[in-house]
């Protein structure tokens, strides 16, 4: 594995309170792999990412991150600061803020090659050009003297794109590269990633709030809510044979392509806050099989027979998988074989809030 | 951009009209007559009347406003009543006391004042912070004239009367008469001018900084890989200037003002004092040249301001 992150855990001392963004979070990418992690906002997706590579300020941090075999949390502030940039590069969410307005975009690529290769700046510069030309910027040998607010927005990704791939890294982590960005665009940069992806072999990180963005992308997928990892899975077993109810809303809230205009379906109710997070499923507030035991006790991670990969941290029965009004049926009959009260329809949903 | 300073240049010829015609009319309601300053309590009336008569006064006064601007235009700044030396020669002698003293303190307190802000902000609420706060606090609420003297009893007096003497006593030597002697003489000066000073740009560069380092191209720099330091400043300070550099143009271009007390104080001979005696002598020539320079200076920090903005930020160079 390239990068393996175990049990990961992430908290924010604040005037409020600690606040527990990362819960005990494990992953894994391969080398060349893409994995997907997906959650509504506020998940802690972000955290998670920012964390193994060093960029989360004022955090309390345990657990471990093997990359290439060694440990990115216990490193030194310089060996952490080696790694970034050189083998991991980040793309974020709004390229607009987050490259610097007062500075060349070409410069900004240079500088990420001078802080990690001795180089010299015509040489830097040379390798600034082919870097835009890479990720599809047209004359790049002018382009490369213009200031970020003479690009456009998804210019301005390309540039990001192409600081993160400046020195041939082996894991790439996008967090949300196209929220920012208009629908169009969203899908030449996918595009773009996708190819690169094929050209450089880079492993990717794609952190989404939108299941969409990953449905032909991600080689697995993981699912975040509050903090805490819902469901893992392969892209195929995801969409086709998901566990968790969680899951099943995001899928609901999706537009369907076929099913042109019929309702989407949101998750109803708010993630729980991270100050001091209830016991139980973190889910269950708004879980429309909520049972006793679910309040209770936080289901672990287990996994769905029949299908490597396949996790779950979801009490009901781990045979129910799919996503139809059958298995739906099926969910809710064991949910109230174990004492369930509540409807799993939307409505019934908001009731069982507390 | 090249249009915008031009209007802005052209704008700060205005002013400057405005506020020579403004003391050319002070100049006429000034309860002291001119003649009498120069002839003296016991000139009889026929003397006082051919005084009059040699400045002009007898003519009307478009006349006078007139040849008034013709002259300042050509940079003739008339002769003091006080001793008929001409204005500019008493200026070209107090110009490099108050500009050894101002670019000293300014450079001193924009030095400190931008290096303790971003001590503060790279560790909010840190004892770094606290202490630069408060010290900031405390030097922000001294008047100068205070510090000032306090300086000098404590660094000046006391350490004399120890036998020890690292800072010279009130007064001034040039330059080019003695090097240290001019350091040793304006170390004081510098510090009560800067101090102060000094403090509103700790504050300021610590809001700043705070602002910028928050944003996310700064979490750009430190994905890249690049040094704390070279994030802190290269990509920070860089972008938390802008409101340091509005700031600093305010009081380099004030500056003739904040260096009256300063001045005042150490003995030093620059213009400052000079506005201070002028003003009480009733030296018109020489209050009015120096309050004409003074403006003249806030016309050009701010146009240099503007320049510098341009210089900053592309997007407002390009636009
Ligand atoms: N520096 C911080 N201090 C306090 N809380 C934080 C900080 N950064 C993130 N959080 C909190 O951690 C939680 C997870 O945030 P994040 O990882 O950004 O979510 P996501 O990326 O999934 O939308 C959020 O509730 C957020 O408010
Ligand atoms: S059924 Fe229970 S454990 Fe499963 S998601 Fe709903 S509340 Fe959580
Ligand atoms: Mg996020």
């Amino acid at each position: 594995m390239l990068l393996e992150v175990k049990d990961l855990v992430v908290s924010f001392p604040t005037p409020d309170g600690l606040v527990e963004a990362v819960r005990g979070v494990s992953f894994a990418v391969g080398a060349g792999k893409t994995l997907g992690v997906v959650g509504e906002s506020g998940s802690g997706k972000s955290v998670t990412a920012q964390t193994v590579i060093g960029l989360t300020r004022g955090a309390r941090v345990s657990g471990s991150a093997l990359f290439e075999g060694r440990d990115l949390l216990k490193m030194s502030r310089d060996q952490l600061r080696q790694v970034r940039g050189s083998k991991i590069g980040v793309v974020f969410q709004d390229p607009l803020s987050s490259l610097h307005p007062f500075y060349k975009v070409g410069w900004q690529i240079e500088e990420a090659i001078r802080a990690h290769e001795k180089v010299s700046r015509a040489e830097a510069r040379r390798r600034a050009v082919e870097l835009l030309g890479l990720v599809g910027i047209p004359h790049p040998a002018r382009r490369v003297d213009d200031y970020p607010h003479q690009f456009s927005g998804g210019m301005r990704q390309r540039a990001m794109i192409a600081i993160a791939l400046a020195l041939n890294p082996s894991l790439v982590i996008a967090d949300e590269p196209t929220t920012a960005l208009d629908v169009t665009v969203q899908a030449q940069v996918l595009e773009l990633m996708k190819r690169l992806q094929a050209e450089l072999g880079m492993a990717i990180i794609m952190i989404t709030h939108d299941l969409g963005i990953i449905a032909d992308m991600a080689d697995e997928v993981m699912i975040m809510y509050a903090g805490k990892v819902m469901e893992t899975a392969s892209r195929h077993d995801l969409y086709y044979e998901p566990h968790h109810p969680y899951t099943t809303g995001l899928l609901g809230s999706l537009p369907q392509s076929g099913h042109e205009g019929e309702r989407l379906v949101p998750i109803p109710g708010q993630p729980p806050s991270l100050i001091g997070p209830p016991p139980g499923c973190p889910f269950w507030p708004r879980c429309g099989f909520a049972m006793p035991k679910c309040r209770l006790e936080v289901p672990p991670l287990r996994a769905v027979p029949g299908a490597p990969g396949h996790t779950s941290a979801c009490w009901l029965p781990l045979e129910l998988t799919g996503y139809s009004v059958e298995v739906d049926a099926a969910r809710h009959l064991a949910a109230v074989a174990e004492g369930a009260t509540a409807v799993a329809t939307a409505s019934g949903a908001e009731e069982a809030q507390p | 951009m090249a249009r915008f300073l031009a209007r802005r240049v052209l704008l700060g010829v205005v002013v400057l009209w405005v506020v020579a015609s403004v003391i050319f009319i002070l100049y006429f309601v000034t309860p002291n007559d001119p003649a009498r300053v120069i002839a003296g309590k016991e000139a009889t009336a026929q003397t006082l009347a051919a005084i009059r008569h040699h400045l002009g006064l007898d003519r009307p006064l478009i006349d006078q406003y007139g040849s008034f601007l013709w002259r300042y235009l050509q940079g003739n700044l008339g002769y003091s009543y006080y001793n008929s030396e001409p204005v500019s020669t008493i200026i070209a002698q107090d110009l490099p006391v108050t500009a050894s003293l101002a670019v000293g303190g300014a450079i001193i307190w924009l030095v400190l004042g931008v290096l303790a802000g971003v001590l503060a902000a790279r560790r909010p609420r840190s004892l770094a912070d606290r202490t630069v706060t408060s010290v900031a606090l405390f030097f922000y609420s001294m008047p100068t004239f205070l510090l000032g003297l306090l300086a000098l009893t404590i660094f000046f007096y006391w350490l004399h009367i120890e036998g020890i003497d690292i800072f010279a006593p009130p007064g001034y030597v040039g330059l080019s008469q003695s090097v240290s002697g001019w350091f040793s003489h304006m170390v004081l000066p510098w510090l009560t001018l800067a101090l102060v000073t000094a403090a509103i740009y700790a504050r300021l560069t610590r809001g700043s900084m705070l602002d910028v380092l928050g944003e996310d191209y700064i979490r750009t720099a430190r994905a890249k890989g690049l040094s704390e330091r070279r994030v802190i400043y290269r990509h920070g300070l860089r972008a938390a200037i802008t409101p340091i550099v509005t700031e600093f143009g305010i009081d380099v271009g004030t500056l003739l003002g904040g260096v009256i007390v300063t001045e005042s104080v150490y003995g030093l001979p620059g213009l400052g004092s000079q506005i201070l005696n002028s003003v009480t002598d009733g030296d018109l020539p020489v209050t009015m040249s120096i309050a004409i320079l003074a403006a003249a200076f806030v016309v050009v920090a701010n146009i240099l301001v503007d320049a510098i903005y341009a210089l900053i930020d592309p997007r407002v160079r390009l636009s």
